[in-house]
């Protein structure tokens, strides 16, 4: 492995442009505030301080561990990273920071530079990041481990998937290396943040197994709604507030567009979440005679994450057919993947970020002017696939030995709330115990 | 037969990575990429095959 030669320095950042993307980040975490409650809603109340608290502890230890480590592995696109060298071709797979920072937080000698802005969008995706797998957790995964899953998330293969698609890495190279299009893209984290946080959902819930009573031995499976809708669509709304900045931001930092290209980038990701909305609710209808509040919320959420990936890239009219596609995929896909394949995910985070995020990548490329984006867009996916999903599994499956996923039955029956907090989130409320298994 | 899946999955990655290296032609690129996602596609269904439980167990 060699330190190449620095990629391509940012463009120059005026004061004001500096200001408003700061501004932008400071609203972003409405979306980690979002997902929270939407993942909070979809559990049981019996849990819903615990998810709550594991919400907040999660972004904690996401934030600490990558300020710690991970930073350094994702370096940044103004400064050099290792590399080694196959078929004549630099292989750009780590950055080059300093643990604890570094100086990347710091500006050089107090100039506003998009490196500083790059490291704190790296901050809040990396919190975003390991709060999905949390969610499909739900009423049976324990603290320490949500936590030591965002640990694992923030401080290995987060940092790495950052360095390749923001930092400078191979994959943003292979336009320059291999002449597909413009490199990967991925301007609002829907490689990084989604297509991660769902692989690692998926995961979290082959380790750790369904919920009790989730799977009986004859009949269908058992349902087991989230106790609080107004959360679940509330988290919706607050969410949206957060992607449309987060977008705007991604699509400054990553894509270098001008100010004039963001308001057709808000208006791709409203476009998106709500043709996604109304596909589910159209299908929910006639699936179920009547629409579906949690499912239109995560159609809402899968449009969103679509919109990750192209909401900079596409026009408004591909906008809405890669919602709509989204839209009408998600209540089918959380469908299938319970009935057929007895999948446990309370929060729908496997289809709303991992297969929603993908198809954003799929679908920036497919609707890419330049001529070998679609490749480079399935380059990235196939890494998402190949390379990240096995290696997710190989350490969670390790970290499962050490640190247990799943709480004991008798927390399980209990609630997680009194279990792990020794209260529960609604004090003065009647709360269900679970009679599906005596 | 889990295992087997996840351990497809990079197989299909190094044969993508390979169509980059080996083929500058980009039609054959093009062919072999999609080879690689398509065996990745095989091991992600063969590890989901694998990690369906017999109805009644909560644990894998």
């Amino acid at each position: 492995m060699n330190p190449i030669i620095p990629a391509a320095p940012p463009p120059a950042m005026s004061e004001s442009l500096f200001a408003f993307v700061f501004l932008l980040l400071l609203v972003s975490p409405l979306a980690i505030a979002g997902l929270a409650l939407t993942n909070t809603g979809l559990g049981r109340s019996r849990s819903a301080a615990q998810a709550m608290l594991g919400n907040l502890a999660i972004v904690a230890v996401a934030v600490v561990v990558f300020a710690v480590f991970g930073a350094a592995i994702a370096g940044d696109a103004s400064s050099s990273g290792h590399a080694f060298h196959l078929a004549g071709k630099a292989w750009n797979w780590a950055g080059s920071g300093r643990l604890l920072l570094g100086s990347a937080a710091a500006g050089p000698d107090g100039s506003f530079s998009a490196t500083q802005l790059g490291v704190l969008f790296e901050f809040l995706a990396v919190a975003l990041a390991a709060l999905i797998p949390w969610g499909s957790g739900a009423d049976r995964l324990r603290l320490a481990a949500g936590c030591a899953t965002a640990a694992v998330l923030a401080g290995i293969v987060f940092p790495f998937v950052a360095h390749w698609t923001w930092g400078g890495g191979w994959l943003a190279g292979l336009g320059a290396t291999f002449g597909l299009g413009s490199g990967f893209l991925d301007q609002g984290g829907a490689a990084s943040v989604h297509a991660i946080g769902g692989l690692s959902a998926l995961t979290v819930v082959w380790i750790a197994g369904p919920r009790k009573g989730k799977f009986p031995k004859e009949g269908f499976s058992t349902a087991m709604p989230g106790h609080n809708a107004v959360y679940v669509l509330a988290g919706c709304l607050v969410s949206l507030v957060g992607w449309l900045a987060w977008n705007a931001a991604g699509a400054i930092l990553w894509l270098h567009a001008p100010l004039s290209a963001l308001p057709v980038t808000a208006l791709n990701t409203v476009l998106s979440a709500a043709i996604a909305l109304v596909a589910t609710s159209a299908v929910t209808r006639f699936r179920f005679g009547k629409p579906d509040a949690s499912m239109c919320a995560n159609g809402w959420l899968a449009g969103l994450v679509a919109s990750s990936a192209c909401a900079a890239v596409v026009t408004p009219g591909q906008s809405l057919f890669i919602g709509l596609v989204a839209g009408v995929a998600t209540p089918l896909l959380v469908e299938l993947l319970e009935l057929a394949v007895s999948i446990d995910d309370p929060s729908g985070a496997i289809t709303v970020h991992a297969v929603a995020g993908i198809w954003g990548l799929l679908a920036a490329g497919l609707f890419a002017p330049k001529a070998g984006q679609l490749l480079a867009q399935i380059v990235g996916i196939a890494t998402l696939l190949g390379l990240v999903l096995p290696t997710v599994y190989l350490l969670f499956a390790l970290l499962n030995r050490v640190v247990p996923f799943r709480v004991d039955p008798d927390g399980e029956r209990i609630g997680m709330d009194l279990h792990e907090l020794g209260g529960g989130a609604y004090p003065e409320f009647v709360i269900h115990r679970d009679e599906s298994y005596r | 037969m889990k295992y087997a899946g996840l351990l497809v999955m990079p197989a299909g990655f190094f044969l993508t990575i390979a169509a980059l290296v080996l083929f500058p032609d980009p039609a054959r690129r093009g062919v072999f990429v999609f080879c690689g996602l398509a065996v990745e596609c095989l091991g992600l269904g063969v590890a989901i095959r694998g990690h369906i439980l017999p109805r009644g167990e909560s644990q894998p």
